[in-house]
């Protein structure tokens, strides 16, 4: 299985993860500093900062963008409960 | 003390400033209010109309129920054709029941919410369809009555996403939605001469805005270089006799007590703990040690057999980091620890620090339950919890100092940094 790295910037923690998991499958779980609410992607609670590896997260979908639209999400903000893990990236809490 | 104003005995709108109305509903008989909330003697639904040369804005309405009052108040001082505007300054049912069949009557108003109000306009006119029109705006956005300019500020999270306060800069009239208002039901409708509601208007801060005091800071910086000469809640008396204070007050209550006993740099680490046999206890003895050893950390240790709720909660709003210790006794956490953790509604969380320990005899359930139940709350949790078998030996309480050490090192960023880890050996 395709493998990817993900660092949290926040606890200065990288983890090898298989390609396609969730951002929230793993933060929780390493206990980086990303805060969950409704975790399905509609209170925006989760809102994080991609630093590095953009292009190497799932596009965000039509209902993803409006969460983020309606909750003021700056240049390349993501749910983290919505977004997987393609390729190496390098998120932070917003 | 007498007075003339009694708004239950007619339904008329009430003028407090020049053009400027109370149309609200009072409902003295609520003794619950959204579950959470006593309130000894009713509360207040306000709306307010404001009349301009160019037409006439109504700032929020009032729960459904009420809608007939509301109506008559506001028919009792102008027609549906002349509003031009409808502000909400937060969209919880109690404000917008009466929205839809305003709405209706008034199909010329145009409404202007926050940004963040969208989504929730949208769920609470679900079931009149989809043909409405709103604008959001946000603050020093203006909308103008002619000789009157409501002004907007935008105070998110007072105490919904959505929340906002709207000025009326020639009056200097603050109509701040639930900012600054109480549970408190009187028909003599403002505070120098309504009666003793200190009580209310505390204990409304204490249930509504404490979660949010950081968000409250944020909003006394838009509305501190005000002029205010009244402001006009949505429950609760409405504030004109120096109405100043009320916001110092909202400053004060807002402002952290224990920075006045600790230094800035000091973080708090809060440790609570149940043992049945002693074995718990020693843990959390031994964690306090570790924890003690890192500079910068401010550690308390307490036995939840001794204290009380209301206090507990008080320091854990304030502490950095909170470790819950917890016998397993049939497979679950033990009551006063439950306790303590669904207590926790009316203080913010989120990003505090959080862990949890126990001794067992059998399976050892608890530690897992208290951490989830801490993510639940949104704090994180940076190490795994620590479970022993019965009595500490010495090796063990040494696993807790170097657990308490870990914890106090994480608050004070000196915990080192780890190798690359697999996912897979995450628990």
């Amino acid at each position: 299985m395709a493998k990817a790295k993900i660092t949290f910037q926040d606890i200065e923690q990288t983890v090898n993860v298989p390609a396609g998991t969730r951002v929230i499958e793993v933060s929780e779980k390493i206990g980086a500093g990303i805060i969950y609410g409704c975790r399905e992607g509609d209170c925006g609670t989760c809102m994080m900062h991609v630093e590095e590896g953009w292009n190497n997260l799932t596009e965000p979908s039509v209902l993803e963008e409006k969460v983020l639209k309606e909750n003021m999400a700056g240049r390349h903000d993501r749910l983290a409960c919505q977004a997987q893990i393609l390729g190496d990236c390098s998120v932070k809490p917003t | 003390m007498s007075s003339e104003i009694d708004v239950s005995s007619h339904r008329d709108a009430v003028e407090f400033a020049d053009g400027v109305y109370w149309i609200g509903a009072l409902d003295p008989t609520l003794r619950t209010f959204d579950i959470i909330l006593s309130t000894a003697n009713g509360t207040s639904y306000n709306s307010y109309l404001v009349k301009g040369q160019d037409g006439v804005a109504i700032i929020d309405t009032v729960k459904e129920n009420f809608s007939e009052e509301f109506f008559a108040r506001l028919e009792s001082e102008v027609e549906y054709k002349e509003i031009k505007a409808i502000i909400l300054n937060h969209l919880e049912p109690d404000h917008t029941g009466a929205l839809p069949e305003l709405m209706r009557r008034a199909p010329d108003a145009k409404l202007y919410i926050s940004q963040r109000a969208t989504s929730m306009l949208k769920a609470l006119l679900k079931p009149t369809g989809d043909g409405f029109e709103y604008t959001t705006v946000t603050t020093d956005d203006r909308i103008s009555l002619g000789d009157r300019t409501l002004r907007f500020l935008h105070t998110p999270f007072l105490h919904w996403p959505d929340t906002q306060c709207t000025y009326l800069e020639e009056e200097g009239v603050l109509f701040s939605g639930d900012v600054f208002g109480c549970h408190y039901c009187d028909k003599r409708l403002f505070n120098d001469l309504v009666g003793d509601f200190r009580f209310s208007f505390d204990y409304y801060y204490a249930h509504i805005m404490r979660p949010f005091k950081k968000h409250v800071m944020d909003a006394l910086k838009l509305i501190e270089p005000l002029k205010i000469k009244q402001i006009a809640p949505t429950h609760g008396p409405i504030l004109r006799e120096r109405p100043r204070r009320y916001v110092t007050h909202y400053r004060e209550l807002s402002t952290s007590s224990l920075s006045r006993e600790i230094g800035v740099a000091e973080q708090s680490l809060v440790i609570f703990y149940m043992s049945s046999y002693g074995n718990t206890a020693r843990m959390a003895e031994a964690i306090n040690e570790g924890a003690n050893a890192i500079e910068g950390v401010r550690v308390s240790l307490y036995d939840l057999e001794g204290g009380e709720t209301g206090p507990f909660v008080d320091l854990i709003e304030e502490a950095d980091a909170l470790l819950f210790g917890s016998p397993t006794i049939n497979g679950d956490a033990v009551k006063p620890v439950w306790d303590l953790l669904s207590s926790l509604a009316v203080v913010n969380l989120k990003g505090k620090l959080g862990g949890a320990f126990g001794s067992y005899g059998w399976s050892g359930e608890a530690v897992a339950m208290i951490e989830d139940r801490m993510r639940g709350l949104k704090m994180r949790i940076p190490q795994q919890g620590l479970r022993i078998k019965l009595i500490p030996t010495e090796e063990e309480l040494e696993e807790c100092r170097a657990f308490g050490t870990a914890i106090a090192e994480e608050m004070v960023g000196k915990k080192q940094q780890k190798a690359v880890i697999d996912m897979a050996d995450l628990a």
